[in-house]
């Protein structure tokens, strides 16, 4: 277990260890993320009332499509001289890969999100410094990683991998779309947690039921 | 190869009179819906070919899971076939409901869950074949697509109950007094006849058509077999 | 070491490995020679555990193929014509990353590192390095952990005369160091300078095996012959 953790950490690691030097992705996955919140802005004129009601869809939309970056060249650096190979030939379980690549996206998601709410909250004035949602913006994005690493790897193996991935994965993904928007505003309207515990209900299931599938058919995305 | 089994030829005959007498049920038996009119008649084929549609996500997941623990490549016909006959199914029933839709609700389209998430079945299943097309190794294509109809499956369900919980206004057709306001009725046993004869005859319609298809599939990997063996004895 | 009987890898409908016998001693250097699309590369990635056999038998250092897997990749290092190295790490991190993998230690990568030759430069990016060196430190890598049996695959292919050579040399005292080991190749002269033995791949199946020490100058060219017509209409 102590190795198996071990050999995880060091996937992240890696990522984390490049990523450092130039700061490629995440930077990529900023500068989109607002600009797509711009481009909302404009799109959709969000005044004062249109933002109660439509800024958590904005939000969320924004961290998907940015995640979508950053998926795409998690597995793309793994493709490049080889080195999925390289993973594949080490002498531990292939799920390490798979939990090593999730929670190292999930966490390039989580940095930028850092980032973009409190951008948000000036721009709209919606409180988000609370715990509960905060919760929500990791739990939605847990699932987002969770679905995203197992598809992008499976992406990567093909010929159209550069247009592929979205189209896979947005369908998929859209119970967390919905429920993570609705618990977003449940918290953005102070509406009673009781109203809409529901949500967060459904991206915890969500969580668990796709983390528990992807686990199990992971093997099978990597032999050949 | 092998000819056409008899099995298959009794089924087709079989399923093309049953669509047939389903179609003589709705229009001839069935009596008119005293407040939505004949337009009523479409709800029949529409509740059937979208069981049609669901059915192949069924046996696609399925056949998904088969594939995954015995590798065998005929898995992989079932469950491309099942697919690719629900697509059609799917968005005749789509259709359907728009055209029902128009004058009962006074709209084409509404975001209603099951409207909705057919729409995203319907996606998936295209984004299904996009995958495909986009492999070209032929093992690593039906393993990616047995694990794509896998999570499609797992995750339309939290969709339909995501979407669900959000709105709805479809009718809840059998036995549900308030649906009546939404265009929900209650059927007679002439139209219960109908209705359920509709939903047998399109399931033995969709075993013909997926056996044709698999048919198919396993014809053209002869042929394709067939192809790459003259090829390697050529060379 | 290696033992392999009628090994069958199809795709799809495309068969590359018909029914193949090999096998390989412990301490032996065995060059496998063919024309493209004989199957070298694929018996390796099988071999390596990178691609699951149709059917056949296969045992690598007594270790049962596809199932044992994940026992045997501890005993086994592999360098194929990719280097499969993170561009974005030094060479130093790309072993250290490796290392933790394998529950390899600090030392162990210092002293790879100058085995390599490339103590000096360990601190530069993996994507600022030549073709040579990077296929350096990729021998590194598979080295890392002490595998009893390397798999080479085409270790020369996008190499210059100099690089080569300093490849050579560096397989040379790696084999010397009692491991088993397996090398594709087109390169006949340079295969045979180095194995112990050279098998001949054509069509999926092993066409000849000869002992390095019986190839004359004026065999290699009739061996050479041979591996062209298996390629050509037999």
């Amino acid at each position: 277990m102590k190795l198996y953790l071990r050999a995880v950490g060091a996937v992240i690691w890696k990522d984390f260890r490049a990523e450092w030097r130039n700061r490629e992705n995440l930077s990529a996955m900023l500068v989109f993320s607002l600009l797509v919140i711009l481009i909302f802005n404009f799109a959709l004129e969000l005044d004062l009332n249109a933002r109660a009601s439509l800024s958590a869809g904005v939000l969320w939309t924004t961290f998907i499509f940015a995640g979508t970056i950053g998926l795409n060249h998690s597995l793309a650096v793994e493709k490049d001289r080889g080195c999925l190979d390289g993973l594949l030939l080490a002498p531990v379980d292939r799920s390490v890969i798979y939990f090593g690549k999730a929670i190292g996206n999930l966490v390039f998601m989580l940095i930028v999100e850092a980032i973009v709410l409190p951008i948000f909250n000036f721009l709209y004035g919606f409180n988000v410094f609370q715990p509960g949602f905060l919760g929500v913006v990791i739990l939605g994005s847990i699932g987002y990683a969770a679905v995203g690493t197992l598809l992008s790897t499976m992406v990567v193996q093909a010929r159209t991998r550069d247009i592929l991935l979205p189209i896979l994965l947005f369908p998929l993904t859209l119970p967390v779309i919905i429920a993570a928007v609705r618990a977003s505003q449940g918290f953005f309207q102070n509406l009673p947690l009781a109203e809409f515990s529901i949500w967060v209900n459904i991206l915890v299931a969500y969580d668990l039921i796709f983390i528990a599938v992807a686990f199990m058919v992971f093997d099978y995305i990597l032999e050949d | 190869m092998k000819a056409k089994p008899r099995l298959l030829t009794a089924l087709d005959i079989l399923s093309f009179l049953m669509v047939l007498t389903a179609a003589g049920l709705v229009f001839y038996y069935a009596p008119v819906e005293k407040l939505m009119g004949a337009v009523q008649k479409v709800f029949y084929f529409h509740v059937a070919t979208a069981w049609v549609g669901m059915l192949g996500f069924l046996v696609a997941a399925a056949a998904g899971i088969f594939y995954l623990r015995r590798g065998e490549e005929q898995w992989d016909i079932v469950g491309v076939s099942a697919v690719e006959i629900s697509l059609v199914f799917f968005l005749i029933a789509i259709i359907m409901g728009s055209i029902w839709a128009r004058p009962i609700w006074n709209t084409w389209w509404t975001w209603d869950p099951r409207l909705t998430t057919a729409s995203i079945v319907e996606l998936i299943y295209a984004a299904y074949m996009l995958l495909r097309s986009g492999v070209d190794d032929p093992e690593r294509r039906a393993r990616f697509s047995a694990i794509y109809a896998l999570f499609g499956f797992i995750s339309v369900p939290l969709t339909f109950i995501s979407i669900r919980l959000l709105r709805t206004i479809h009718p809840i057709v059998i036995g549900s007094a308030e649906a009546a306001g939404q265009g929900g009725f209650n059927m007679d046993a002439p139209m219960k006849m109908a209705f359920f004869f509709s939903l047998a005859a399109f399931s033995v319609f969709f075993a013909d058509l997926l056996w044709h298809r698999i048919r198919l599939g396993e014809l053209k990997a002869a042929v394709e077999s067939l192809r790459v063996k003259s090829f390697q004895e050529e060379k | 070491m290696i033992l392999v009987k009628k090994l069958v890898k199809r795709f799809g409908p495309i068969t590359v490995l018909r029914e193949l016998d090999f096998e390989v001693k412990s301490g032996e250097f065995v060059a496998l020679l063919g024309p493209n699309g004989a199957g070298k590369t694929t018996l390796l990635r099988v071999l390596a555990t990178l691609s699951r056999p149709t059917s056949g038998l296969v045992r690598v250092a007594s270790y049962q193929l596809p199932q044992a897997g994940a026992s045997l990749r501890a005993d086994l290092g592999v360098v194929s014509h990719q280097p499969l190295l993170y561009g974005d790490l030094t060479a130093e991190e790309n072993l250290h990353f490796y290392g933790k993998l394998y529950s390899v230690g600090a030392e162990r990568i210092q002293e790879v590192l100058e085995l390599v030759g490339l103590a000096n430069r360990k601190n530069d990016l993996v994507r600022t390095f030549s073709r040579g060196m990077q296929q350096r430190l990729a021998i590194g890598r598979a080295i890392l952990h002490n595998p009893r049996i390397l798999l080479l695959d085409e270790p020369h292919t996008g190499l210059d005369q100099e690089a080569g050579e300093i490849l050579d040399s560096l397989l040379h005292s790696v084999a010397l160091e009692g491991r088993t080991v397996v090398m594709t190749s087109h390169d006949l002269v340079r295969a045979a300078g180095l194995a112990s033995r050279v098998d001949l791949l054509s069509r999926g199946k092993i066409a000849a095996s000869v002992p390095a020490a019986d190839l004359s100058a004026s065999d290699l060219v009739d061996f050479y012959r041979t591996a062209l017509k298996g390629r050509g209409k037999a």
